[in-house]
């Protein structure tokens, strides 16, 4: 059954997910072969996380279904992951715009799901946050090079920041599932990420001499199993394999 | 050190670096569609792997005086090589295991000797390199193991993999070192300098006698009909590899040659505009610290 807790696990489990399979696109092709190792080691950070949400969503739902079955035979209307990490890389500058947006948001996040009532999710958050926190440090760095750094460079950024920034609003939305075990001590309430997040993000920019990006229309959906177009492919592209052999071991 | 001896090295050591990083797209094209996350997993990590193999491999060609920048040019140009088993395309799911089980197995068995060459720093590399090579290799035997014990499409994958990468994969060990091949090639030099001590053929023998066992275990046939144990000799017997078909390779004409290396411009030319920020930013904050 889906309950709020199965489907809390797995909205923060399809963000990792979603993230690593868009990470994983770089490798190969990022700009200089420390960042082929950079990017192959976070996404496999959001793997791992993955896994071991997708698995507990899974023993929570009592329903038989492993890491597996949740990852490569749910279609895009059913997958939660926020819209933000769904959208196609772009080039270096836009993949370090979602990063440095989407790892401050889940360090905020972790650190405080650290204290959680649900053991399992406490534990997956004490191991993450380490993790996070150089993700977080990865993605400042570069913004930081690409800001201040060439006339190009710093066009880039900027445009890779808009480009992301309509995005960063619903990570920290309120959501039915999520507000259900925000009372019980389980969940992390998301509009309380923002203060934090915001002064991270803020200062990093400052660093960098960049302005906030204007403010846009915020895009959501995700949480909602209302995704962008780009979802589809995707999954299409994740799932194809798996699904022409039905039972098959890998 | 001999200027002979340095140049020499720089070429093999180069010629292995560019290996490693042109060796990330064959495998890289298959970690989207790893069929499990478990899979996915140990493929993003190999692939990792082979990009640190090449950065040990630029920084080792470093302390001999040349840049990694330098050496990308030559890849770049095609004034230097890489192995010529990359340019095979990697077509199903099987192919990934293939290639840890026989592409990492012989690429073992050529490094294992030389974590004891002449040069220290190339050496060292080596050591660091074959026990990660040795773990992707068993980790390519798993991977086969777990679809010959599969479907029945499963295990056709993993017996049409073995008939395409089998004999690129002897052919890894280059040409044989006898007759004219000697005069033309670098086996003999390389050998006086210790940073070569068996002989193409020699090691070519050694992977196939690691491999027809491990063959038996997986229950795939080697597509050979003419394999067979020699008791005599205490090896096996087998069919070499078309060595016309690698000089062409070599030469630019496998089937992926152009994809590869255009795919690694691209990756470089894409990437030129970050590593330009990247400098300019050191050179700032360089400039900051001079001033305070
Ligand atoms: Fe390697
Ligand atoms: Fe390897």
């Amino acid at each position: 059954m889906t309950t709020p807790r199965v489907a809390y696990a797995l909205a923060l489990g399809d963000d990792a997910l979603v993230l690593a399979q868009r990470l994983g696109e770089w490798v190969a092709r990022a700009p200089e072969l420390e960042e082929d190792v950079a990017l192959a080691n976070i996404a496999l950070d959001l793997l791992g996380q993955a896994r071991t949400l997708l698995r507990y969503a899974g023993d929570l739902e009592g329903a038989g279904r492993d890491e597996d079955a949740l990852a490569y035979w749910r279609d895009d209307r059913d997958f939660r992951n926020a819209l933000l990490v769904e959208l196609p890389n772009g080039d270096f500058a836009v993949t370090m715009a979602r990063q440095l947006v989407f790892a401050a948001y889940q360090y905020e996040l972790y650190d405080r799901l650290r204290a959680s009532s649900d053991d399992t999710l406490a534990a997956v958050a004490g191991k993450a946050v380490k993790e996070v926190h150089y993700h977080r440090d990865h993605a400042t760095q570069w913004v930081l090079r690409l800001g201040d750094g060439t006339d190009e460079s710093r066009r880039r950024m900027v445009a890779g920041l808009a480009t992301v920034w309509p995005y960063a609003d619903e990570l920290f939305q309120p959501d039915d599932a999520t507000a259900a075990l925000v009372a019980d001590g389980v969940a992390v309430d998301p509009p309380t990420l923002r203060e934090p997040w915001t002064s991270y993000v803020e200062g990093v920019l400052a660093e960098a001499g960049l302005e906030l990006p204007e403010a846009a229309a915020p895009r959501s959906g995700g949480r909602r199993g209302l995704h962008t177009e780009h979802l589809g492919f995707l999954l299409a592209e994740m799932q194809h394999l798996h699904r022409s052999h039905p039972g098959a071991t890998w | 050190m001999p200027e002979a001896y340095r140049k020499t090295l720089i070429r093999q050591i180069a010629q292995h670096a560019h290996s490693e990083i042109i060796g990330m797209q064959p495998e890289g094209n298959w970690i989207s569609r790893a069929p499990s996350l478990r899979r996915k997993a140990i493929l993003l990590a190999k692939v990792q792997d082979e990009a640190g193999h090449g950065l040990y491999l630029y920084a080792a060609a470093e302390t001999l005086g040349v840049s990694r920048d330098q050496l990308l040019e030559q890849l770049h140009t095609r004034k230097q090589k890489y192995s010529s088993i990359f340019n095979y395309p990697t077509l199903t799911w099987a192919d990934v295991g293939a290639i840890g089980w026989l592409v990492d197995g012989a690429a073992i068995t050529n490094q294992v000797p030389l974590t004891r060459c002449s040069y220290g720093p190339y050496a060292r590399a080596m050591v660091r390199i074959c026990k990660e090579e040795s773990f992707h290799q068993r980790q390519g035997f798993e991977a086969l193991l777990t679809l010959t014990r599969g479907t029945p499409a499963q295990k056709a994958m993993a017996q049409d993999a073995l008939d395409r990468w089998w004999y690129p994969s002897l052919a890894m060990f280059g040409p044989p070192d006898t007759g004219e091949q000697v005069s033309g090639g670098h086996t003999e030099q390389s050998m006086r300098w210790g940073i070569k001590r068996f002989s193409n053929d020699e090691l070519r023998q050694r992977f196939v006698d690691m491999t027809v066992p491990q063959s038996e275990v997986l229950g795939l046939t080697i597509p050979d009909p003419d394999l067979r144990w020699n008791a005599e000799r205490g090896h096996y017997d087998f069919t070499p590899p078309d060595y016309d078909e690698l000089f062409r390779v070599i030469k630019g004409d496998g089937p992926c040659n152009a994809q590869r290396l255009a795919h690694r411009v691209a990756a470089h030319t894409d990437g030129a505009w970050v590593r330009e920020a990247a400098a300019a930013y050191a050179a700032k904050r360089r400039a900051e610290t001079e001033a305070a």
